[in-house]
């Protein structure tokens, strides 16, 4: 099963909060969704290995590069709305929230989850990443190549 | 032929409770977090990560703490570990031209769009021990940091010689990737394959090898187009939606090399290419892997063979994983008491077997 | 994907994929034995005992192949969203699933080869009953004679007479299972 590309609006949506979620911090998605609503679980939340592919030359045949670990589990609100997550390391707790996190987010309750949890999400993942890209431009460097004495 | 032993069980259990006891140390020095070991020993934790062949920085610390630094031992824990977990999917491959540099520097081109990024690096160190650090508390101050408002993203260098022609261009090719931990490894491996062995072979081994190619055994001219260190984001296809979705960002360090080539019966002159991407920050592996590659791609680039061991794929991808070798060379430490016992039988046979009177000769001097 | 397709799997995967496996090798080591497995609720028509043995055996490297009667949304959605597997055609299927009049004919599966007789394929057939008695089964694993209410016979002795090659079988009923490994010997009863 294959949905058509380009992606939708609506599946655009849903990966952008997959992948915050998958990439926060488990403690943090503790912190800003405490409080979990009543669902049952399709799959338990299940530690398991995701095999990373890279390309030969950065650009040509994919080969695989190594494992990295990742945990997953599908819920269903008790409103029916069924909610998946793949996220990285062995935080069970970490998928489960992320799942249900999925799940809300396809409900009524999405504009509230916006503010309360992806936008600072969002926002300090941007802090992040800006902070280590100022970081690095600390370290850019001109490099002069110097003309020999005895070729002058 | 392999007998079985049995006994020791009391000593055994006395010998693991002893190593704990070593493992802890004096007590009156306080223990090691894994935490501390993850935040203060990354480079550490990076090559158990990419020799384990599994990216989980806790799990990597903590296999060193238990392995008491020994980080050969710390990667078997890890690999042992990964063969517990169920494979949930394959990953699209990642795309390391949008990589988040945190290092980024080219040798063979000076002024190169995005810059040279120097990161945190060892390269200008003096190389003297720093008492101050043996001093606890000493934090380093933070340099003011320009302020930055896009992210912008560093174009591979390798692209700009593939446009003038100058450079072999990379095929993509291949519907099946090759899987060296599900399938056993047949030789002659395709470059996906070579690829995957180098990507968790064992350092010092590559150290080696890419050293003997420079020295001259399978000399290719090595340049450092591009050696990169950064965060990727990792994305995969789930079945259940129909789509991929983002699981998460690792770290990577990948080299490609510029090697002279003058052609060949089939090619013309032009640069060829050595690839190395690594798990985690390691850039001496990551250029290692890339001489390695470049070494081990004389078939297809129609050289010669020169009988150098890196240009060797079966001396180089049997001998380049390190649980392997330590499980082979270790074992033989363990009871071969019935296979010893054999070989003392057949020595005094054969002394046996030589004449008296010469046996008698040597042992009277 | 239909939300209903996503229950029904193992709520407890670690301990019951091991129980089922551990039923499973019995099943295949004692041919004839009739076991009983449980912790799965797949959709119809997939009996308890068959999914039982697609949540413990398949994954994302085994292709199933759903035959005719078992082909369908609901099942395939299941399939894939517990075990992953890949849909495939007869030829392709490490495990092939269906009753068996829809399975024929058998010689589509794969019997492995010469140097590799395990790359082969492993048929899951669903039963109205299943039951000590019809054939006649002998070979390793029987210590004397074993009885199985098996569909057919003339299929299982063209199977035995390529061993080592062949297809390893299944039978499965409600929420009961059987072995028949290819070394068994099968004689009307």
């Amino acid at each position: 099963m294959s949905v058509e590309r380009p992606f939708s609006q609506e599946i655009l949506a849903r990966r952008r909060w997959m992948g915050l979620a998958a990439r926060s911090g488990p403690d943090r998605l503790r912190e800003l969704l405490p409080d979990l609503p009543a669902h049952e679980l399709l799959r338990t939340p299940e530690i398991g290995a995701v095999m990373v592919q890279g390309r030969a030359g950065g650009t040509g045949t994919p080969f695989n590069l190594g494992e990295m670990t990742v945990t997953r589990c599908s819920v269903r609100l008790a409103s029916g709305e069924v909610g998946h997550a793949h996220v990285q390391g062995r935080d069970r707790d970490h998928a489960r929230r992320a799942a249900i996190l999925d799940a809300l987010m396809q409900t009524d309750a999405a504009p509230d989850l916006e503010g309360k949890v992806l936008s600072p999400l969002a926002q300090e993942e941007a802090a992040r990443r800006a902070s280590r890209a100022a970081r690095a431009a600390t370290t850019r460097v001109e490099f002069f190549t110097l003309v020999r004495g005895e070729d002058q | 032929m392999y007998v079985a032993v049995k006994g020791g069980e009391r000593a055994i259990d006395n010998a693991h409770a002893w190593l704990a006891e070593v493992r802890r140390g004096d007590r009156d020095v306080p223990e090691l977090t894994v935490a501390q070991i993850r935040e203060q020993m990354t480079l550490a934790v990076n090559r158990v990560m990419a020799e384990g062949s599994l990216y989980d920085p806790d799990l990597a610390a903590l296999a060193i703490k238990q392995a008491r630094g020994d980080l050969i031992e710390a990667i078997f824990l890890v690999r042992a570990y990964r063969t517990t977990l169920p494979r949930l999917g394959s990953s699209a491959p990642v795309e390391t031209g949008a990589m988040a540099v945190t290092r980024r520097i080219s040798a063979t081109f000076k002024d190169l769009p995005g810059g040279q990024i120097l990161g945190p690096t060892f390269d200008y160190t003096h190389r003297l021990i720093d008492f101050a650090l043996a001093a606890e508390g000493a934090d380093a101050a933070e340099p003011a940091m320009p302020a930055v408002d896009k992210v912008e993203e560093v174009p591979h260098v390798m692209e700009f010689l593939n446009k003038d022609g100058l450079i072999q261009s990379e095929l993509q090719e291949g519907a099946q990737v090759p899987d060296l931990t599900r399938e056993p490894m047949e030789l002659p491996a395709s470059r996906p394959l070579r690829l995957q062995a180098l990507a968790r072979s064992d350092e010092g081994f590559l150290l080696s090898l890419a050293y003997s190619t420079q020295r001259g055994y399978g000399r290719t001219h090595a340049f450092v187009g591009e050696l990169r260190i950064g965060t990727v984001a990792v994305e995969m296809e789930v079945p259940e939606l129909g789509f991929p979705v983002e699981i998460g960002e690792i770290e990577l360090t990948e080299c490609e090399t510029v090697n002279q080539f003058t052609g060949s019966k089939t090619e013309p002159a032009q640069f060829t290419r050595g690839y190395g991407l690594v798990l985690g920050q390691s850039e001496r592996k990551a250029i290692s892997m890339s001489l390695v590659d470049r070494a081990l791609r004389w078939r297809e680039l129609g050289e010669d063979f020169s009988g150098a061991p890196a240009q060797d794929e079966e001396f180089v991808l049997m001998h380049a994983d390190n649980i392997q070798a330590t499980g082979f060379l270790e074992h033989i430490k363990l009871p071969h008491y019935v296979d010893f016992q054999a070989e003392l039988e057949l020595i005094r046979k054969l002394r046996r077997e030589t004449e008296p009177s010469d046996l008698a000769a040597e042992e009277q001097p | 994907m239909m939300s209903q397709a996503l229950g029904g799997g193992f709520a407890d995967a670690p301990v019951q994929s091991a129980r089922a496996f551990r039923t499973a090798l019995d099943a295949m080591a004692r041919p004839g034995r009739i076991l009983r497995v449980g912790g799965a609720k797949p959709p119809a028509p997939l009996s308890v005992a068959a999914g039982v043995l697609l949540l413990t055996l398949c994954d994302r490297t085994t292709p199933l192949h759903l035959a005719p009667g078992h082909d369908a949304p609901e099942i395939r959605d299941w399939v894939t969203f517990h075990t992953g597997a890949p849909l495939v055609t007869p030829g392709a299927a490490a495990f092939a699933l269906g009753r068996w009049e829809a399975l024929q004919p058998v010689t589509r599966f794969r019997i492995g080869q010469p140097d590799y007789p395990d790359r082969s394929a492993t048929l899951i057939v669903e039963l109205d009953e299943l039951t000590n008695e019809g054939a006649v089964l002998t070979g390793p694993g029987i210590e004397t004679v074993a009885r199985l209410s098996l569909p057919e016979l003339s299929a299982f002795h063209l199977n035995r007479d390529i061993f080592p090659l062949g297809y390893d079988t299944f039978l499965t009923s409600r929420d009961k299972i059987a072995g028949l490994p290819r070394s068994t010997r099968v004689e009307a009863g």
